[in-house]
């Protein structure tokens, strides 16, 4: 493999790892305050079939941004409606809401565009543009370095940036602020953050609105960045690597951008090979599928480093038991 | 504290949610322009007025009847299944292993052992999430998704490098020797006269399924075994208490789960395709956890709720033949079924209740 191949397949692990970090941070808010989310595979989906839609309806990539987010943001609020204030089983509306958004969005498709459950092709302003940083084409002549800022690091959309951004402002919000403190908190010992005057329901579902206004980005960079439009489960599964790469970082800003790296890098290796040999031995491209969900089992499994659940994961809050 | 009656609670309810969904999904097809009295029309027109319809109907309750099962004795151990898919999907290899490398002298022998070989597939691949669950405490939701995704790509592998003969191209087995095939609905009841349930794939295996159902209801209610299960549900600190031990239970009802679910294979792999094809399960193995909350996790109530969603995906397949509404309308209504019975619960149950109380107030005063 040659440096522009190595290159190459690195650009595309950062553009496959952006949804999966997006989403992986939504989940991040969500279970950290004590809200398990498998639904974000349908918020993603939800919001890139908006995102998709309205900006071939409007020609504007901002306005379907705008749209995605919204759709994303509701289907949020109806999971906490149902696991918040009705102390529904979480898992339940998560699964639920998956399949909502599956069947919706190819519903809406077909009646607005009539083209088999797709939205037509974006072209222009319906997309996302890439990004050139300042100074790429004249550092591109630097041996080593110059190639790996201009195809590495510059020429993707803003969300790549902004995606990559989230992490350290995710740490900040929750580690350094006291909004953060009270939100891990929740997760751990709701009882505990009740007697102090806080209120539980009005954490979660502040902790709700953040995870699905990142998936709503994560779903708009799927449809108007990564790909030029919106077509049927195009999700892909990402929902539930992003969850499982939640578990791979135990909860974590950093490692869960590390974690979704990685999954990114596998995602990018088996895009780009079906098959790789090894040494003599054929890894065949289904190994590549697959790894993401054994690494994650392995780690469930405890067996190189536990992974530790927020304590109240899963359990609505009632007051005085 | 006054309850509502058990028969209001195992009845009212899901009817009741039952009927918020149907309102909804009206309210989509209206949205989306079509008339939803016609669409209803249609619905019981393809798939209830015809045999043949029927055949369909039954074919796709199979399949349900089998994941709902599957979901509904995890749910009472409190295990929450969603590795259906995956476990089908197993124990459509199982299947497809023993139709094509045994030589079944009748159909009736290579059934038994079709069963056979797709519930121990289908149970192996719900072991590792069972293990991990009661020894290590890896939460069995996110293990069992994992696994669906695992089992997705290990059929992939296998069709592809394993199965496929050479020169095919689609990546399915080859087709099951002709004694594998598995008597339908039209080869059983058809007559000369009556010419019935023509070319529909509904098959003998419906009567497993219906076989199934009883071994369920005698299993969880008047077995031993059965007793440990809902005990370890309800309180997970009394039947340790009472000498239950946790983790041969979990592992006992996930391997029994995962069984059940890969029965579903013997359905479509061996039933109605008679070769091992990708994605066969078509995700009947998620529509089970509808059909586990809708039936209250009563065989009786799962195999209703079966009929009920073979009805709706019989009638949705029509429905996108003739109208302009896809066959994502089901996912819509399946999704609000799942919404209502099992996570709005509280929201459908509440208001009931306290109808039920004011009621017995009145009489009582």
């Amino acid at each position: 493999m040659d440096f522009a191949t190595l290159l190459q397949v690195l650009d595309s692990t950062v553009r496959l790892a952006t949804p999966l970090l997006l989403a992986c941070l939504a989940g991040l808010f969500s279970e950290r305050s004590g809200v398990i989310d498998i639904g974000l595979e349908g918020k993603m989906l939800i919001a890139a079939f908006f995102s998709a839609a309205i900006a071939a309806l409007t020609g504007s990539v901002w306005m379907g941004l705008g749209a995605g987010i919204v759709s994303s943001v509701l289907l949020s609020g109806l999971h906490g409606l149902a696991s918040i204030t009705f102390r529904g089983n979480q898992l339940i509306s998560g699964v639920a809401l998956n399949f909502l958004a599956a069947g919706l969005t190819v519903l809406i498709a077909q009646d607005w565009f009539s083209q088999g459950g797709r939205t037509p092709s974006l072209m222009g302003a319906g997309r996302w543009e890439a990004i050139t940083l300042p100074f790429a084409e004249t550092l591109r002549a630097v041996p080593v370095l110059g190639p790996i800022y201009y195809e590495l690091i510059s020429g993707h959309s803003i969300l790549v940036y902004v995606a990559l951004l989230c992490v350290p402002a995710t740490w900040w919000v929750l580690f350094r602020t006291r909004f953060g403190l009270r939100l891990r908190a929740v997760g751990e010992a709701p009882e505990a953050v009740d007697t102090a005057g806080v209120s539980v329901v009005g954490l979660r579902y502040a902790a709700i609105v953040i995870c699905g206004l990142l998936c709503g980005l994560a779903g708009s960079y799927l449809a108007t960045g990564l790909q030029a439009g919106f077509v049927k489960d195009m999700t892909a599964g990402r929902g539930y690597i992003a969850l499982a790469a939640l578990i791979f970082a135990k909860w974590r800003p950093w490692y869960a951008l590390m974690a979704c790296l990685l999954f990114g890098l596998l995602q990018a290796v088996a895009l780009r090979y079906q098959n790789i040999d090894f040494g003599g031995i054929t890894i065949p491209v289904q190994v590549m599928d697959a790894l993401p969900y054994i690494l994650t089992v392995v780690i469930l499994a405890g067996f190189v480093g536990r992974a530790i659940p927020p304590r109240a994961g899963g359990e609505p809050y009632v007051k005085e038991r | 504290m006054d309850k509502m009656p058990a028969w209001a609670d195992a009845v009212l309810v899901p009817l009741f949610s039952l009927l918020l969904a149907a309102l909804l999904s009206a309210l989509v097809i209206l949205a989306i322009g079509e008339s939803p009295v016609e669409a209803f029309k249609l619905m019981v027109d393809g798939a209830l007025m015809r045999s043949s319809g029927w055949g369909y109907t039954l074919y796709y309750a199979t399949n349900f009847i089998f994941t709902g099962l599957a979901v509904s004795v995890a749910f009472h151990a409190k295990l929450f299944n969603i590795g259906g898919e995956g476990q089908a999907t197993v124990g459509g290899l199982g299947v497809a292993l023993i139709c094509l490398y045994i030589p079944w002298p009748h159909w009736s022998l290579a059934l038994v052992g079709a069963a056979l070989g797709a519930a121990a597939f289908g149970a192996l691949w719900a072991l590792i999430p069972a293990y991990l669950q009661a020894r290590r405490g890896s939460h069995i939701v996110i293990t069992t998704i994992m696994f669906n995704f695992i089992a997705a790509a290990l059929l992939n592998y296998v069709l592809v490098n394993l199965l496929k003969p050479a020169g095919q191209m689609d990546p399915a087995s080859p087709v099951f020797p002709a004694a594998t095939h598995l008597p339908t609905f039209q080869d059983m009841f058809a007559t000369e006269a009556m010419p019935l349930f023509r070319g529909a794939p509904g098959n003998v295996t419906f009567f497993v399924a219906i076989a199934a159902c009883l071994a369920v209801w005698v299993l969880i209610w008047r077995t031993r075994l059965g007793y440990e299960i809902r005990a370890l549900g309800h309180s997970e600190s009394a039947a340790r208490y009472a000498g239950i031990s946790p983790v041969k239970i979990v592992v006992v009802a996930m391997l029994i789960s995962g069984g059940l679910a890969g029965l579903m294979a013997v359905n479509t792999a061996m039933g109605e395709a008679e070769r091992l094809v990708m994605n066969a399960t078509e995700g009947a193995g998620f529509i089970g956890i509808a059909v586990a909350l809708m039936g209250r996790n009563h065989p009786i109530g799962v195999f209703l709720a079966a009929i009920l969603f073979g009805f709706l995906y019989q009638g949705g397949a029509e429905l996108a033949l003739w109208t302009n509404i896809p066959r994502e309308l089901i996912v819509v209504i399946q999704a609000l079924v799942i919404l209502f019975t099992g996570a709005l619960d509280n929201m459908v149950r509440m208001p009931l209740e306290r109808l039920f109380l004011a009621f017995g107030r009145k009489e009582r005063a």
